[in-house]
């Protein structure tokens, strides 16, 4: 796999704004956002501290608050931001042609 | 067991068997128990959505009056200390705001749920943690565990019912006098940067230096508490601070053993490990309705104010609440009772339409 590879996630239609997307390729799951502002982010999509979807969550502007546990994520960076979650998200970069949502499945972040 | 379960564990179980690091954890680590898939009740995204937002006017508007309650409870005692009845009845009421109702506060605010403003919600954990007499960082660690393992033995670090009940802890607890003193000991131990054997398990190591400066500040408080007594001569400053945990904890210990008491353990459906119960608006100020134990525990992102509404969602797929306080503890008192002869025992909620608990899928 290289670093360009990207898969088709679905159509900008199916997220609705402020809320999250699971999706799943490859035995992995990630989180697709739609911001309030109408930008979209991607992150892995299950919590670091005990492994939730974070689809469930709570988006609160740039903020994805696990369901579970209340971790707190800054899904532009993949920070953790609040205990028990303490180690970072992967987020990756998205690409949106006509309508359409790509995953592009190498880390944009440095996160371990 | 007439019920589909990885493990269940006939008693008596000792001490060991709880611990989480003794050979029933490591079973139950073993089993997958340990962050398994539990049971949820159906809700449509757009209406949890709806559930897990935050409002600061609530949880401004119900902190408020506990803490005006309080200071003014506080001033009526001191002003009325020489009528002992009076001083009596205002420090009652003091005790309970100080104890039970922060403790109510100090669980919620550990979940961050009750406010919109974070840091709003941070003072607020931070204050209730020290009416509590529990680190807020050691506490958050404990109770996440409990929600991802609830009553998993030798998993979750907060069980509190055991198999065979220990009457003479439970009604002394009551009083305060098991928590306290171990609190105390705890934040000495704590000040002094150690961690017990439970608490390394589940506390990361890079938290002990926040761990620490909590516990060191707390007791130089609690230091000058206590000499303030002497300098006064009076007992006062520690009926104020420290001692409501002794006298004022009567409420919470009241209300929150039923979340659990005599149900299943090593299941995966809070809706057989935990009990919701109807309470008047008094008793769900003072506990922040965490009588909807089963749909706190279910969807621990709803906000306290939003669980009367979750509650009318999903109480069709949970089992029949309980009308009462009194009603729970006409199940309780009976069942520990049987369980001192026979520590199997434990009550099985009837699930709607005879519905089987979801196994855990498997590590």
């Amino acid at each position: 796999m290289t670093n360009e590879a990207r898969v088709f996630v679905c159509t900008v239609s199916d997220i609705d704004l402020d809320d999250i997307r699971q999706f799943d390729h490859s035995g992995k799951t990630y989180a697709i956002y739609r911001t309030e502002d109408n930008n979209f982010h991607a992150t892995d999509g299950l919590c670091t501290h005990e492994e939730v979807a974070l689809a469930d969550g709570l988006l609160d502007g740039f903020i994805i608050e696990c369901p579970r546990h209340n971790g707190l994520f800054d899904i532009r960076t993949g920070e953790a931001l609040r205990a028990p979650a303490c180690e970072h998200l992967k987020t990756y970069k998205l690409s949106i042609e006509e309508g359409e949502i790509f995953l592009h499945l190498a880390p944009a972040n440095g996160a371990a | 067991m007439g019920f589909n379960a990885t493990r269940q564990i006939d008693g008596p179980l000792t001490k060991g068997d709880y611990s989480l690091t003794g050979p029933v954890a490591r079973e139950a680590q073993n089993l997958g128990m340990h962050g398994a898939d539990w049971y949820r009740c159906p809700v449509p995204r757009a209406e949890m959505k709806k559930l897990i937002k935050r409002r600061d006017y609530p949880a401004l508007r119900d902190s408020a009056i506990w803490l005006g309650l309080l200071a003014l409870s506080g001033a009526l005692a001191f002003i009325f200390r020489d009528t002992l009845w009076l001083s009596i009845l205002f420090f009652a009421i003091y005790g309970v705001l100080y104890a039970s109702a922060g403790e109510a506060r100090w669980h919620e605010c550990s979940h961050g749920t009750p406010f919109k403003t974070r840091w709003m919600n941070d003072v607020l954990f931070q204050f209730a943690s020290f009416l509590a007499l529990r680190n807020p960082v050691v506490s958050r660690w404990s109770h996440a565990r409990h929600h991802t393992d609830t009553y998993i033995i030798g998993l979750d670090p907060e069980i509190s019912s055991f198999r065979p009940p220990d009457i003479l802890r439970q009604i002394a607890a009551y009083v305060g006098l098991i928590e306290f003193p171990l609190s105390i000991k705890a934040m000495l131990r704590q000040a002094a940067g150690r961690l017990d054997e439970a608490e390394q398990v589940y506390v990361p190591m890079s938290e002990q230096p926040k761990i620490q400066r909590t516990a060191i500040i707390w007791m130089m408080v609690y230091a000058a508490v206590v000499g303030l007594c002497f300098f006064t001569q009076s007992i006062l400053p520690a009926l104020y601070i420290g001692l409501p945990r002794l006298y004022g904890v009567w409420f919470i210990q009241l209300v929150a053993l039923p979340q659990h008491a005599g149900l299943l353990d090593d299941v995966f459906d809070h809706r057989l490990d935990s009990r919701t119960f109807h309470m008047n608006i008094v008793g769900r100020f003072l506990y922040w309705n965490m009588n909807y134990h089963v749909e706190h525990h279910m969807f621990p992102m709803v906000p306290y104010y939003n669980l009367p509404a979750l509650h009318e969602i999903i109480k069709d797929d949970c089992p029949a609440p309980y009308s009462s306080l009194w009603a729970t503890y006409r199940e309780i008192i009976p069942t520990i009772l049987r369980q001192q002869k026979k520590p199997s025992y434990r009550v099985v909620r009837l699930l709607p339409q005879n519905d089987l608990p979801e196994t855990p899928k498997q590590a």
